[in-house]
């Protein structure tokens, strides 16, 4: 069965004066495809991320997402045509509540109009409802119905997400392993098509990473989301990513299946050496 | 199920409460006006005055987190606009001796809500403009520039004789603020950004504080909303400008005046009462005006001890400066801290205390 693409890297270059931090990098992400990002500290994960959600212009190439090309967009806009993105160091609204830290993401639901209109040249259902919402929230007129709406609409979220106990407690009360969850959840009230996650494991003890992946996986089905994620944690990647891409120094040394990636010798040199030193 | 326990009043019964609470308060202030004399009635308005200084700051620098000292720049712009345009023709010919009034100031004259309401425009698009450029700098750097700001305003000031009569200052201005005024726009201030606070846009605004790129990933457009939050901030500076020039009836580019004196007390203020709380910055107001009055018994000769101690002017400020070092070093976050003092807040207060019986 031939799926949608949904996010098209195109021969991206990410340079940095002299330093080429990701170099002539190509990739396809399917509908609902749960892809894993893995290489060496350093091998520019992270930069493929900013780059997609458009932190970082990139020097050379394009970014498409959704037939949509995305190159060079504000990160709000891209966030509200549907890329969600989580931290690999946890960035959540500390002082606000986990409720808060949720109804946030649903911001741009009042604002983002000019990029609703590339959704909508593009065929897709537009998200912005009403206008006005600046005047409308001072003047609390029609206000109300939103505010009732968006936290109805977190509610449900985190009764998915098993958050609810936890609604009213400040974000950085938090145990570290709910902070992580609280930061995809945060992500997922987004409303994305495509969610990238940065490290969710790191710093998990083996029972919690357990229950990530079964997270990970349950989101993906609940949510219809495609999946890309960062991790150093070879556990995860091993189990529960379809399809793996290997970088090295910018490039893309590897791809394909865990069993596939796991025998290739590129991926041993990478992360082993070459064995001139043995 | 969700266990919650913070529970919430419902709107309505807020409103009620709100309306309740401000009918009590033009009450009391009808009492002070007819009871007071004078002096007290004075500080009462000054009281007013600052608390729209401080909430509009504490919107800028507390809740949106950007670090603007340049309150007193826009507090400037509306006291000059509003002072100009409030003047009468012949007042204005008296004052500005060294070189005549530019035109179209020297014959128009309008009424004192106008001009202050002008005023505050005035202050909002030169925040825009200012803003515009220099919210992309953060912490450290915007400040000094918005600092910098300031200070070219009243340099300015100073020198545009023609408009604004230089270092003579403007003088004679009717005493139009009187306890109504202030109190008046500061409800108007605090229902205007008590509910953008409480909206989705206080959360955005707050999210921006916590951290700016979090936010920008999470689909905040970032300078838009913290030029937004500048800019309103501003036009209320602007409105507290034009009803200190009309509490002072006289108006002069000093730095105590209309300078980095100015910014720094609100900064006080508002540090006092604990940055990003609105009923913070109200405490930190009222304390600061009544304090800074009250303090002018230790400039008259007194006995401590039994030891006669003469009088020395200045002795209030280096009190004051001691009483808000006390005070910080045992409220680390200021009296509120960041949380407010609400209905609901109120309300959870006394069910905790019953809770505990």
């Amino acid at each position: 069965m031939e799926r949608e693409t949904v996010l098209k890297l195109d021969n991206v270059t990410m340079q940095f004066g002299g330093l080429v931090a990701v170099g002539d990098f190509d990739m396809n992400l399917e509908d609902g495809e749960l892809v894993g990002l893995i290489g060496p500290n350093g091998a520019g994960k992270t930069t493929v991320f900013n780059v997609i959600t458009g932190i970082y212009t990139p020097t050379k190439g394009k970014v498409i997402f959704r037939g949509i090309d995305i190159t060079g967009l504000p990160p709000h806009y891209i966030t509200h045509l549907g890329i969600a993105r989580t931290f690999q160091n946890i960035r959540l609204f500390g002082d606000m509540t986990v409720m808060e830290n949720v109804l946030v993401s649903q911001h741009h639901k009042l604002e983002e109009r000019h990029a609703d209109k590339i959704l909508q040249k593009h065929g897709f259902e537009p998200k912005v409802v009403g206008k006005g919402w600046f005047w409308k929230s001072i003047l609390k007129l029609g206000y109300f119905e939103m505010e009732r709406r968006m936290i109805r609409e977190a509610e449900e979220l985190l009764e998915k997400v098993e958050l609810s106990d936890l609604a009213y407690e400040k974000a950085s009360a938090l145990p570290y392993g709910m902070q992580r969850k609280l930061e995809i959840a945060r992500a997922l009230a987004t409303e994305p098509k495509l969610l990238l996650l940065d490290e969710p494991a790191a710093g998990m003890n083996p029972h919690e990473t357990e229950e990530l992946m079964e997270f990970i996986k349950k989101i993906r089905d609940d949510f219809n989301l495609t999946i890309l994620l960062i991790e150093h944690d070879m556990k995860v990647v091993m189990g529960i990513c379809e399809r793996i891409v290997v970088m090295d120094y910018g490039r893309i040394i590897s791809k394909g299946t865990p069993a596939e990636v796991r025998n290739d010798p590129k991926v041993v040199e990478a992360y082993l050496g070459d064995g001139s030193y043995a | 199920m969700i266990t919650v326990l913070y529970r919430k009043l419902p709107t309505r019964m807020k409103v009620f409460l709100t309306i309740i609470f401000v009918l009590f308060m033009i009450l009391m202030l009808f009492l002070a006006q007819k009871k007071l004399d004078t002096y007290w009635i004075r500080i009462l308005t000054l009281i007013g005055i600052y608390g729209i200084m401080a909430v509009s700051l504490t919107f800028i620098n507390g809740i949106t987190g950007i670090f603007s000292l340049g309150h007193s720049g826009f507090i400037a712009i509306g006291a000059y606009t509003s002072a100009l345009l409030t003047m009468s023709i012949q007042q204005k010919q008296m004052s500005f001796f060294l070189k005549p009034l530019i035109w179209p100031l020297n014959s128009i004259q309008l009424d004192f809500l106008s001009a202050t309401i002008i005023a505050g425009v005035m202050a909002a698009i030169l925040a825009y403009l200012i803003g515009y450029p220099s919210l992309r700098l953060t912490g450290d750097y915007l400040a000094i520039t918005t600092l910098g700001f300031s200070e070219i305003v009243r340099i300015l000031i100073l020198n545009m004789i023609s408009v604004t009569n230089g270092p003579l200052g403007l003088k004679g201005l009717e005493e139009y603020t009187n306890i109504w005024w202030p109190w008046g726009w500061l409800l108007v201030t605090v229902l205007v950004i008590g509910s953008l606070v409480s909206s989705s846009y206080g959360r955005a605004l707050k999210a921006i504080r916590e951290d700016p790129i979090a936010a920008k990933a999470m689909g905040i457009n970032v300078t838009k909303h913290q030029l937004t939050a500048f800019v309103v901030g501003a036009f209320f500076a602007g409105i507290s400008g034009s009803l200190y020039a009309h509490w002072l009836t006289t108006i002069d580019p000093r730095p105590q005046t209309v300078g980095i004196l100015l910014t720094f007390n609100i900064l006080i203020m508002i540090v006092l009462g604990g940055l990003g709380s609105i009923t913070g910055a109200l405490f930190g107001a009222a304390i600061f005006a009544i304090l800074s009055e009250w303090l002018r018994i230790v400039e008259t000769p007194f006995k401590l001890f039994g030891i006669q101690i003469p009088a020395i002017s200045g002795m209030r400020l280096l009190v004051l400066s001691t009483i808000f070092i006390i005070v910080m070093l045992t409220w680390r976050r200021g009296i509120m801290g960041r949380s407010e003092l609400t209905w609901d807040s109120i309300y959870n207060f006394f069910l905790r205390l019953r809770r505990k019986q």
